[in-house]
Formats: C-alpha cells, sequence, structure tokens
C-alpha cells in the first residue's frame, strides 16, 4: 500500500487537492462543518503524501512519473516524445513541503476566521484549487503545464484576493493581481510556443537537452524570466503585492507568499535547468542580483510610511523577496566558474533557498497575527490601534517572534538564512552585503514601530472588550513559532537534510535532464 | 510569405499589451488582455500548420501520416482558460463600477 502511494504519489500530490475542490460544492449540502471538515482534512491527506514523498526524494531517489505513457521515454516513431512528463526532484519536494505544510496551517486558521455567511464552501474550494495549482506548479516537469498551473493559482488567488467583496479596494486589488498574472501568464505561453516551434517539444529536460541558444532561445529566457519575476513580486512589477496582499483575508495573505515563491521556484527552475551554464549565467545572475538589490530596498523604503498594518507587512514582502533573488543571482553569476562556486557560491544558493522556507513561515506567522488583530478589533489602520498587549498577549508574542525573525535576530530562523547571504554575497561583492544588512535593519525598525503603535501604551477605552484569538487560530500560530524556533536554533541540520539536497538538485542539471531522456 | 502569420500575430499580441498598459478604461484593459490572448492562440495554431498535412481525426483519415495534435491541444486548454480569465476580470470591473460608479482606472484608492 505504502509502495503503491509512493509510486503515484507525485501526479496524486496535484489530484488529491483539485478533486476534494471540486467536490466540495456537494459535500456543503451537509452543512457547514462538513464543509471545513473536508477541506482541513483533504490538504492533511495532501500533506502526508507530500512528506511521504519529500522523504524518499531528498534520500536521493527523484520521482518521474509519465502520464499518458507506460515509460517515460516513449515516442512517436518520428521521435516526438508524446507524453506530460511529472518530474520532482528534492527542489521540487522541498517547494511542495513548504506550500503542503503552509496550506494545512492557513486551512486551520481559517476555521474560524472565516465568518462571512454563504461563502464559506467558495472559499474552501478555492483554497484548494490554489493549493492544486501551486503543487502543479512546483512538481510538473513541462512548460505548457506550467503555465496552466500558472493560471489555475493565478485565477483561483484572484478570486480569494476579491473575498470581501462589498468592499471596492479588494476587487481593485484583484484586477490588478489579475492583469498582472495573466500578462505574465501569457508570456510564459508565448514562450512556450517558441520552444515548440524550434524543438517540436515542451518537456522542460527535452529542451534543456537541445538547447541551442539562438535568438529565440534568449527571447523566450527573457519572457519567462520577466512573467516569473513578475510573478513573484520583484521590484518594477511589485506594485500588485502591496494591494493584493493587503487586501486578502489575512490567512489568504499567508498563502500568497507561497504562492509568489512557487513563481520564484520556476524562475529558478528556468534559469538552472532549462538554460544552465550554457546561457550566459553570469549576465543573468548580475541581472537577479540587481532586481533582488531594487526589489529589497525599495521594498523597505516604501513599508515604513505605511499605515495600514497589512499593507505595510505586504511591502516588507517584497523586500524579503530581495533576498532569495540576492543569494539564488549570485550563485547564478559565478555557475560558470568553479572554483567560486565551491567558495561561495553554493553557500549563496543555500542561504537564498532557505531563506525560502523561512519567509513561508515568519511572514504567514506576521500576516496571521494581523488577522488576529484585525479578526478582534475589525481595524487595520495603525493610527487607531493601541495598548493590544493588555488583551492579547499571545498574539503580541507571536508578533514578536515574528517581527524578530524577519529583521534576522538571533536566535530565530531569519537570522540563519540571511547570516548566510551576508557572508557569502560579501566574498562576491562587499557592497551587495552591506546594503542587504542596511535593509535587515530598516527592518527591524519598522516593525519596532508597529510594535510599538499596536500593542504598546495604555490600554485604549475602545479596545477594552478585546479578548484573546480563538483556539484554532493561536494553534496554527504557535505551530508556525514553534518551527521558526527549531529551524534558527538548529539551521545545521535543516541545511545538511532539506537545504542541501535542494541546491544540489537545482545545481545538478545534467541529473533532472537525465531523469527523462 | 511562410513568416506573414508570425508576423501578424506579433501585431496583435503588441496591440493587446500596449492597450492594457495604456489605456485607462478597465473594460478596454480587459480587451487589450484578451486581444494578446488571442495573438498567442493564433500563434500556437500557426505553429501547428503543416502543408498539405493530414488532420488527426481517426474516423475519416486516409492510412497515411497525420499531423501531431499537440499545438491544438494547447490551443483548447489555453482559450479556455483565457475565457475564465476574462469573465473572472470582468465581474471584478462590475464589482468596482458598483462601487466607484465609474471604469475609470484612475478613480480608485489604493496607491502609495
Amino acid at each position: 500500500m505504502m509502495a503503491f502511494l509512493l509510486q503515484h504519489a507525485p501526479p496524486l500530490v496535484i489530484a488529491l487537492p483539485l478533486v476534494a475542490a471540486f467536490a466540495m460544492p456537494m459535500v456543503s449540502r451537509l452543512g457547514a462543518r462538513a464543509v471545513k471538515a473536508w477541506a482541513l482534512l483533504s490538504l492533511l491527506a495532501t500533506e502526508s503524501l507530500v512528506l511521504l514523498l519529500g522523504r524518499d526524494v531528498m534520500s536521493g531517489n527523484p520521482h518521474v512519473y509519465a502520464l499518458g505513457a507506460a515509460i517515460p521515454s516513449l515516442t512517436t516513431p518520428a521521435g516526438y516524445p508524446i507524453r506530460i512528463i511529472i518530474e520532482v526532484d528534492a527542489m521540487s519536494a522541498f517547494m511542495a513541503m513548504i506550500c503542503a505544510s503552509i496550506s494545512v496551517l492557513v486551512c486551520m486558521y481559517s476555521l474560524q476566521y472565516v465568518r462571512k455567511k454563504g461563502g464559506q464552501d467558495k472559499y474552501y474550494t478555492l483554497l484548494l484549487l490554489m493549493t492544486a495549482g501551486m503543487m502543479g506548479l512546483v512538481c510538473t516537469g513541462d512548460l505548457f503545464s506550467m503555465f496552466v498551473f500558472l493560471e489555475l493559482l493565478s485565477v483561483s488567488s484572484g478570486a480569494l484576493i476579491a473575498f470581501y467583496a462589498r468592499r471596492g479596494e479588494s476587487s481593485e486589488a484583484a484586477f490588478k493581481f489579475m492583469v498582472v498574472s495573466s500578462i505574465g501568464a501569457l508570456m510564459v505561453l508565448l514562450a512556450a510556443g517558441i520552444f515548440y516551434g524550434q524543438y517540436n517539444m515542451l518537456n522542460l529536460a527535452a529542451i534543456g537537452g537541445m538547447l541551442r541558444f539562438g535568438f529565440l532561445d534568449k527571447v523566450a529566457l527573457v519572457l519567462l524570466v520577466a512573467a516569473f519575476a513578475m510573478k513573484c513580486g520583484a521590484v518594477p512589477m511589485h506594485m500588485w503585492v502591496s494591494d493584493a496582499y493587503g487586501e486578502a483575508p489575512a490567512p489568504v495573505s499567508a498563502f500568497l507568499v507561497v504562492a509568489s515563491q512557487a513563481s520564484l521556484y520556476a524562475l529558478f527552475r528556468v534559469c538552472f535547468t532549462l538554460f544552465g551554464v550554457a546561457a550566459a549565467t553570469e549576465i543573468m545572475g548580475w541581472a537577479l542580483v540587481v532586481l533582488g538589490m531594487l526589489t529589497m530596498f525599495i521594498g523597505v523604503t516604501m513599508a515604513i510610511p505605511q499605515k495600514d498594518i497589512k499593507r505595510l507587512m505586504s511591502y516588507h514582502a517584497v523586500s524579503q523577496t530581495g533576498y532569495m533573488l540576492l543569494g539564488v543571482g549570485v550563485c547564478l553569476a559565478v555557475l560558470g566558474n568553479a572554483a567560486a562556486l565551491g567558495s561561495f557560491g553554493i553557500t549563496a544558493m543555500q542561504g537564498g533557498l532557505f531563506h525560502v522556507v523561512n519567509h513561508a513561515m515568519y511572514k504567514g506567522l506576521l500576516f496571521l497575527a494581523a488577522g488576529a488583530i484585525i479578526y478582534r478589533t475589525g481595524t487595520r489602520d495603525l493610527n487607531k490601534l493601541g495598548g493590544l498587549a493588555h488583551r492579547m498577549p499571545l498574539t503580541a508574542i507571536f508578533f514578536l517572534i515574528g517581527a524578530f525573525s524577519i529583521s534576522g535576530l538571533p536566535p530565530f530562523n531569519g537570522f540563519a538564512s540571511k547570516l548566510m547571504i551576508y557572508e557569502s554575497v560579501f566574498r562576491f561583492n562587499p557592497l551587495l552585503s552591506v546594503i542587504a544588512m542596511l535593509t535587515s535593519i530598516l527592518t527591524l525598525a519598522s516593525f519596532m514601530k508597529v510594535f510599538h503603535s499596536a500593542f504598546l501604551g495604555p490600554e485604549l477605552p475602545e479596545y477594552r472588550g478585546v479578548r484573546e484569538m480563538p483556539p484554532a487560530m493561536w494553534i496554527s500560530m504557535g505551530i508556525l513559532a514553534v518551527f521558526i524556533m527549531l529551524f534558527g536554533i538548529f539551521p545545521d541540520l535543516v541545511v545538511q537534510y532539506l537545504v542541501g539536497p535542494a541546491s544540489q538538485a537545482l545545481l545538478d542539471r545534467i541529473g533532472y535532464l537525465g531523469g527523462v531522456l | 510569405m511562410m513568416d506573414l502569420p508570425f508576423i501578424a500575430v506579433m501585431i496583435l499580441i503588441m496591440l493587446g499589451i500596449s492597450a492594457a498598459v495604456l489605456k485607462r478604461n478597465m473594460i478596454k484593459i480587459v480587451m487589450g488582455v484578451s486581444i494578446s490572448a488571442s495573438g498567442i492562440n493564433l500563434l500556437l495554431v500557426a505553429l501547428g500548420y503543416r502543408e498539405g498535412g493530414v488532420a488527426p481525426i481517426f474516423t475519416n483519415a486516409p492510412a497515411a501520416q497525420m499531423v501531431l495534435p499537440t499545438p491544438q491541444a494547447l490551443t483548447l486548454t489555453s482559450i479556455v482558460i483565457d475565457l475564465a480569465v476574462t469573465a473572472m476580470m470582468l465581474s471584478f470591473v462590475i464589482l468596482m463600477y458598483k462601487h466607484y460608479g465609474s471604469t475609470d482606472s484612475r478613480k480608485r484608492r489604493l496607491s502609495g
């Protein structure tokens, strides 16, 4: 039974949330409790399948699954591959584990957070669809499926951003998000068309193996990088992030962070696996580094003057994406230079990937803490909030853990990954490292301002009746907080068992290509 | 002559994207996105065209080699996705029109 599940796990992790989502209208006939139980149970099942798959993949056993063919290498008589490949290597498994774990916590938090009458079944349907989209995006080995799952992810997250449709702003944010992400997805489709026209293939590994890197390939590279950078919220196109994260319900914002990281995964996959060393990696790497620096610095400077608590956190999310781009960009820039790659390139990439998982956790915790404040007080305006630590001590503690972690203070997990980025980037170019540290200090300053204005000070009369958040909310936040501490105290174990294999898989282009051909 | 469809397709995509970027009316933005999506669908169909090829319909085809139907399959999938995206964006425009009484993208509140 276990072996059967493990063998078919790659398509199942995508199919399970998808089927559960479409079964939701039927389940909703049984009442509101059934809807919640169904959503939580199917996400838990997905999570356990992903963990089962992840454990196997991380121990050096990548899975290649062919849909529509008995063996992955089946071709037509003319030699064109006809099958859809799902290829899960350690990097995909790493991302899938992040997505699945956060989805369970977000669902648990939503059980009490989402109180809107009549929209419950739709909310959980969309949440399950988002999970399916992310799982597909990180597991697929096919450029066209990547487009399909990207669109599935965008449509379902667009609908969730506009969940509070009676507010005009949320529709506005959702519209902006949809325009940006549909143009981004169309660019991916255009790139897929360009590749299909040249090589008659859509499979990432097969295209990577035949790549000539001519003019059209360069156009496709630019299209793909631009599209995924747009979708992960890198700076010139960061304007949708603050609106979308700010206007979505708080658990959805926490989940959208992971959705952006799935696009970041696609960006790294394209740069490292599809193109690899052949494609002028130094220029590409520098492009990512510059994008990362701009994202980091502009994000944090835009965050400082914000008065809306969630909008402020959204700009910080933009800024933190910059660290991941910086770390992985440095590795890409020295990919052709074996000595530099060995001495600091790999550490930089591990720092960047470690920051991905840390960001998903602490940013999730911060958004959920903001959600708890909004849930109890009904306002997001920092000028109106104050003195909440008297009434909501648990929220205050969770918020502080998240804030210390995002600012890179020891012993929280943000410190571990940022230290790896600082020390490796310093050997690449000291100036970049200095700017990264400066950004961290500004982040800390900004979060201390939020903590001070929301939690400290005398108790305000209008919040005298405020109580601590309900159990489902603090349990999910507590789990996140515990993992943040654990990852901060034992970073070496995380790097050894999770981040190390993932970065190795991303660097091992030949291995990924060889899995299919 | 062979490149003519591709040039037309590129013009269509550029027109769509420029409309989405430059227009102020939100309905026109949706139209721009939709036009560039159609342009890309046409590109996929044009890529799949083979002169004198046999359509891959099993019941009527002669026992010769048929065209590989991948581009057509991609186009169909992409049309369905475009429909969902367009419907979604238009419904957001309706909601915003109800709220702000205008489809002008400058009359909005989220900024900075």
